[in-house]
């Protein structure tokens, strides 16, 4: 990699820096060149691409539903919200409604991915600027958040559990029981963090007034989610344009002004807890029977019972998994509020059972490219906490 | 979609659409309606002021830019479809941008000087097809590194690459077009 950063004072007074790919700060594989005045920020080029895989030309080889499995790959701390951005997209195509049950279980599991995907965010960014007690804590509960993945879905982080029409699979034996337990626990926990940290002095000094962006730069620079509410604008899909009946849910949609570290960092203590009640709601609403995968035959695989007694069953199974389905040509492009922003997934169809075109508008990649704007002036030890405040994941970024 | 969304979102994109015309009559070169989605074409020259339009007029406002793609449907002529999502946050409203460019010559105007945010987006498009953007001031590869050879997104790209592997003989030859 050749890439030059031109210095603006000439070599005599600045230096540059190269940070990353593997310090442990940048989470994953970012690297970025900074050019420093002493211990001043001049100049930052984040150069990417290490983690890239190409996930979007791997779909266009494969049939709708194996698609699936790629995107939990991208996003890895927010697998259901990939699984759920792809399968509206594919259900717009098709012009699909899953039932409602499916669909209140796909907002409780996408909520309870938010809490889980903020509480890694949480303990790696409280960790890079020195406290390493939360991280402990935040895994601690993370941890409860993913056996409640391993029950619905038998996987714990790659979980492929909501599918084309619906949800994977009938909802566990004692599932109420380990989410009402969740539930229980979670807010007293979230009062435990911001015990640690909301009023602490190192943590205040090392994040108010940090990484300031405005609200015009914000939305010039097309950021989304917590870094762009922070900012005072109350941009949530969510509530701009609901997506699996998210219209039905009583939830608030925090937002700040300070725009800073902290502000950043009090927006998703706050969401962890809007999505609490989001869980609450969506328990209650979710009835103990009911289908959870739409009625569309030669889309949604059929039951076994089905297939050992139903011809057309059997055909129709082999039919999916062998050729695949056949949305009608046509574009659909589907936004959802992820833990990090705006996730979009854009797909064309050509009429073939494999999509012409998959693209993902990953909000991590998005975000990053406002970073230069944030730490442009401050310290090189800002840099860290910057980088940590937009919450990227390079799988998302580099996908 | 519920029928009451699709209807609503409709009535906006006409907004759109008369504003559009009523700015230049040549700005709409065709309107695609699909599932409740509205992308209005516009012709290549007037892209840029088109999107300017959509951003400043205050009827409009649609200040983010969410997101820019571009589809290859080779072998078919104009062989690029470029898509720009944008949404209005004040007005709750999507609509997409699509210009159509030809194969021969795959360039368009910068969206950079309208949205700052159009610079990474714009750069991967660059890298994954080719496509050039006139007026971006740093249009370099982003996820491939600088010496890649060739656009892996296009179709006349194959999935597994150009692979020099000696024992294969001539199935994976490095030949990029």
């Amino acid at each position: 990699m050749t890439t030059t950063v031109e210095t603006a004072t000439g070599t005599a007074k600045t230096m540059v820096l190269n940070m990353g790919p593997q310090h442990p700060s940048t989470h994953g594989v970012l690297r970025i060149l900074l050019e420093l005045d002493g211990e001043t920020v001049v100049k930052a080029v984040p150069d990417l691409g290490y983690l890239h895989t190409g996930i979007e030309k791997s779909c266009e080889d494969k049939t709708y539903s194996q698609v699936i499995t790629l995107t939990d790959r991208m996003d890895y701390l927010s697998p259901l919200g990939n699984n759920l951005v792809y399968c509206l997209a594919v259900e717009k195509l098709l012009g699909l409604e899953p039932p409602k049950r499916a669909q209140y279980i796909r907002v409780m599991m996408v909520e309870l991915q938010r809490i889980s995907s903020h509480l890694v965010w949480l303990g790696t960014h409280a960790i890079d600027l020195g406290a390493m007690s939360v991280f402990l804590y935040c895994f601690r509960e993370r941890e409860e958040i993913l056996k409640i993945f391993e029950m619905f879905s038998g996987q714990r982080m790659m979980t492929s559990y909501i599918r084309i029409g619906g949800v994977a699979l009938e909802p566990p034996a004692g599932w109420r029981q380990a989410v009402e337990r969740f539930m229980k626990m979670m807010p007293s926990r979230i009062d435990e963090y911001e015990t640690l940290l909301t009023e602490n002095r190192i943590w205040m000094g090392r994040t108010k007034g940090v990484g300031y962006i405005s609200a015009e730069d914000a939305v010039a620079l097309s950021m989304t989610g917590p870094t762009l509410r922070a900012a005072g604008i109350a941009y949530d899909n969510r509530k701009q344009f609901p997506y699996s009946s998210y219209e039905e849910f009583d939830f608030d949609v925090p937002t700040r002004t300070d725009s800073d570290c902290f502000g950043r960092y009090m927006i998703r203590v706050a969401e962890m807890r809007e999505s609490l009640k989001i869980i609450r709601q969506a328990f209650d609403k979710i009835s103990d029977e009911g289908p959870i995968k739409a009625d569309a035959p030669g889309i949604v695989p059929p039951p076994r019972e089905k297939m050992k007694t139903e011809m057309e069953a059997l055909i129709y199974h082999f039919k999916i998994f062998t050729e695949g389905f056949s949305p009608p040509p046509g574009e659909a492009f589907v936004t959802i509020e992820s833990p990090r922003g705006e996730l979009g997934c854009f797909i064309a169809s050509d009429g073939s059972p494999k999509p012409l075109r998959v693209h993902f508008r990953a909000p991590s990649y998005i975000n990053l490219q406002a970073l230069p704007k944030l730490i442009v002036g401050q310290l090189i030890a800002d840099v860290i906490a910057c980088i940590g405040t937009i919450d990227i994941v390079l799988g998302e970024v580099d996908r | 979609m519920t029928e009451t969304v699709s209807e609503s979102t409709n009535q906006n994109a006409n907004v759109v659409v008369e504003h559009l015309r009523s700015w230049n009559p040549k700005a709409v070169a065709e309107v695609i309606e699909f599932r409740g989605e509205t992308t209005i074409v516009v012709p290549r020259e007037l892209l840029r002021a088109a999107a300017a339009l959509c951003r400043e007029d205050a009827a409009l406002q649609f200040n983010l830019l969410s997101d820019t793609t571009c589809v290859d449907r080779f072998p078919h002529e104009p062989r690029f479809e470029m898509n720009y999502h944008l949404v209005s946050i004040p007005r709750r409203d999507k609509i997409r941008l699509r210009v159509n460019l030809s194969g021969k010559d795959p360039s368009v105007d910068s969206l950079m000087p309208v949205w700052p945010g159009a610079n990474w987006l714009e750069r991967e498009v660059f890298d994954l097809f080719g496509i050039r953007f006139t007026g971006h001031t740093d249009l370099r590869r982003i996820l491939l590194p600088e010496d890649w050879e060739g656009h892996p997104l296009r179709k006349d790209y194959p999935v597994e690459g150009f692979r020099d592997v000696p024992s294969t003989g001539a199935l994976f030859r490095k030949s990029a077009p």
